[in-house]
């Protein structure tokens, strides 16, 4: 009996509070001035927790420059907050931490990191009209799905596929070529796109194989290849099976190239190749980054805020954030169904280039960078704009 | 034909690391009637101890041509095994000696899911390259080609293998290795030390095992704590296709079972099916043979 009395006692105590809260709400709306709140997602914790802490530093950096630079909607001075989650890669998750978003009332979500778990949160964040900027999910079906919440400021695998089938045949100057793939949503996904922009292009495919994510021994696969003499391969796939994958193409005496995505366009694929890395190819989308407009001054900023190295994305979300808020401001609204359609109509030019989306929200005119070994780095060598057409 | 030549090679060396591993399946299975699904993870703390023990000399400015400098990883790496694989018995497996079959299967699983997380631990996860000490030069052999490395795999396994038929074909400790897994009751009325002769199979089973872990890494250029998982599943195929328990089945079933991958993959079907195809096989041998090519004893013990 006491406790009911007490559990109506509280209840009536979170009401009255509820109501004050509600109301200093309600003041503050009629003020000049207004807290507005942006959610950010990554894997913060993990394996992943350098790219995801990046990717949360760059919008940190946005939100702050916001902030210093003032800005007005409505007739009010905004004050940005960035609302921080992690989703662990994990996809989950990933859900969870979307209704989280949804449920705290953010105006937009800058994120996922990963396809696999930007995809999974996308369904809820349209469900409740919240615009949703991923700057490094590169999976098609991302904005494959018809949502108009979803958008992204980097190029997709649809891109880089083309991209890659483009250089292939035309600075390479490869006639056959054999793709390899991990079986992965990622690397089959990526070889198909590759191999149907190859085949547009006059390349022969001249062999499809696939070993899994998990495989290292590609000494069959690689025999049946060699006796085709493919000019080029292509692989589907991250680091951990392309550096095998190379050693024992040398190993074989198969002495074509190799060349694929972003999946190892990684210092650790160099390791792993050992003495067959220099000369291989992968591609990043992207332009190189000394060559994006302004990527050395925010280099600097970065440094001088978090006294770290960029790892990846920064830039990218940097930019997802302030394409964000030059709708909002475009739309002299902070309520995500008004500013919405003016963000479909984005011309804006960030630190990673000139941003505009196409009907789908994927970057218009993304481009993709190649990158070969040269001396056991990285280097670039060509920049590609991928044909929108393709998309 | 050179292609054929590669494709046999290729099978080669890839069944004699299964073999190695089988081994120490095999041995188990044949003293105690357990799957010892901890093993593949043996044979990874193996690779990753050398790998670790060569990249300290290296880092101790230790300048040794390549395979001396390798023989003193694995010198290093298979008494840390030896350890753990004695160890795993006496925690794992000898507390349930009596108990039903499924026990001692769950800690098994149990032991080496432990195994992975502790070298993700000590190691990170992500793959770690091979220290590039040994030349890689392929040598060609009537148009296909093939690496001193590999020579290396193949002949070391062999060697391997036969010193393993001596030892229990030919000793004392093999009389008892072959007595306790026949009877171990009477044997240890015969005045035999099951307890001994079951922790030594053990321990040797971890050694052969972290000498196949060497050779994947080395052979591969890399080694990661999960590297030991699909390894232990093949060998532990092989084992079954020769026969378990039987140590002449391992050998052959591993040699075999490379050698079906790689043709299976290479002529018969798309690459993609490799391990679909190696399974098929291994059932349909089954359905002819339930106790495997060579195994013998299909009755159970009561």
């Amino acid at each position: 009996m006491t406790l009911t009395r007490v559990g109506v006692l509280a209840a009536v105590l979170a009401l009255t509070a509820c109501s004050k809260q509600g109301a200093e709400t309600a003041a503050n709306s009629t003020a000049t001035s207004l807290t507005v709140k942006i959610g950010h997602v990554a894997p913060i914790t993990g394996d992943q927790g350098h790219l995801g802490k990046d990717n949360e530093n760059g919008a940190q950096l946005a939100v702050d420059d916001l902030n210093v630079e003032g800005i007005t909607i409505g007739g009010k001075k905004i004050t940005f907050e960035l609302m921080k989650e992690d989703d662990q890669h994990d996809p989950k998750q990933a859900p969870i931490v979307a209704q989280r978003f949804v449920d705290a009332q953010v105006v937009g979500v800058i994120g996922h990191l990963n396809s696999g778990t930007t995809i999974p949160a996308s369904a809820i964040y349209h469900a409740a009209g919240i615009p949703q900027i991923s700057p490094s999910a590169t999976n098609p079906v991302f904005t494959q799905q018809g949502f108009n919440t979803a958008f992204r400021v980097i190029a997709n695998d649809v891109a880089q596929g083309a991209a890659l089938a483009k250089f292939v045949a035309e600075t390479m100057k490869a006639k056959k070529v054999a793709i390899v793939d991990d079986q992965s949503a990622y690397g089959k996904g990526l070889a198909d796109e590759f191999e149907k922009a190859a085949k547009l292009n006059g390349v022969e495919i001249i062999a499809r194989e696939a070993g899994d994510d998990k495989t290292t021994d590609f000494t069959a696969i690689l025999t049946k290849i060699k006796s085709k003499k493919p000019d080029v391969v292509f692989f589907g796939g991250m680091d951990a099976q392309a550096g095998p994958l190379a050693q024992q193409m040398k190993k074989l005496g198969l002495t074509a190239k190799v060349i694929g995505g972003d999946g190892f366009q990684t210092p650790e694929f160099i390791k792993l190749a050992g003495d067959n890395a220099e000369g291989q190819y992968a591609s990043q989308p992207g332009t190189p980054k000394d060559k994006m407009p302004g990527y050395a001054e925010f280099d600097k900023k970065y440094r001088a805020r978090f006294n770290l190295e960029i790892q990846n994305y920064a830039a990218f979300t940097y930019d997802a954030v302030r394409v964000m808020v030059a709708a909002m401001q475009k739309a002299d609204s902070t309520e995500p169904a008004k500013y919405l359609p003016m963000l479909a109509n984005t011309d804006y030019n960030g630190v990673t280039g000139n941003i505009k989306f196409d009907a789908k929200g994927d970057l218009l005119n993304g481009a993709v960078t190649v990158y070969h070994v040269v001396s056991g780095q990285w280097e670039s060598v060509a920049t590609i704009a991928a044909p929108s057409a393709v998309q | 034909m050179s292609e054929f030549l590669q494709q046999v090679l290729n099978g080669l060396v890839v069944g004699s690391m299964y073999a190695l591993i089988a081994l120490g399946y095999t041995m188990v299975y044949g003293i105690l009637q357990i799957i010892n699904f901890a093993h593949g993870e043996v044979m990874m703390i193996g690779a990753m101890v050398t790998l670790s023990a060569i990249n300290l000399l290296i880092g101790a400015g230790v300048h040794l041509p390549g395979p001396l400098m390798v023989l003193a990883g694995v010198v290093m790496a298979i008494p840390v095994t030896m350890v753990l694989g004695f160890l795993i018995e006496r925690i794992a497996y000898r507390p349930l000696r009596n108990a039903p079959r499924l026990a001692p299967l769950i800690t098994a699983i149990g032991i080496s899911i432990l195994l992975q997380q502790v070298a993700v631990l000590v190691w990170k996860s992500n793959p770690r390259s091979f220290p590039e000490v040994l030349l890689q030069h392929p040598i060609e052999v009537f148009g296909a080609s093939i690496t001193g490395v590999q020579i290396a795999i193949i002949m070391l396994a062999l060697s391997i293998m036969s010193g393993l038929l001596w030892l229990v074909e030919k000793t004392k400790l093999g009389r008892a290795m072959r007595a306790v897994s026949m009877n171990p009751s009477v044997a240890t009325l015969m005045g035999v030390d099951t307890n001994r002769v079951i922790s030594l199979t053990f321990v040797i089973g971890s050694a052969l095992a972290a000498i196949a872990g060497v050779m994947w890494a080395a052979n591969y250029g890399l080694a990661n704590p999960t590297m030991g998982f699909t390894p232990g599943l093949k060998a532990f195929t092989a084992a079954v296709l020769g026969g378990i328990g039987n140590v002449w089945g391992a050998m052959v079933g591993g040699l075999l079972l490379g050698l079906i991958e790689s043709l299976g993959a290479g002529y018969l079907v798309p690459s993609e099916y490799r391990d679909v195809f190696a399974f098929l096989v291994l059932v349909m041998v089954l359905i002819l043979r339930p106790s495997g090519l060579l195994g013998e004893r299909v009755a159970e013990r009561a």
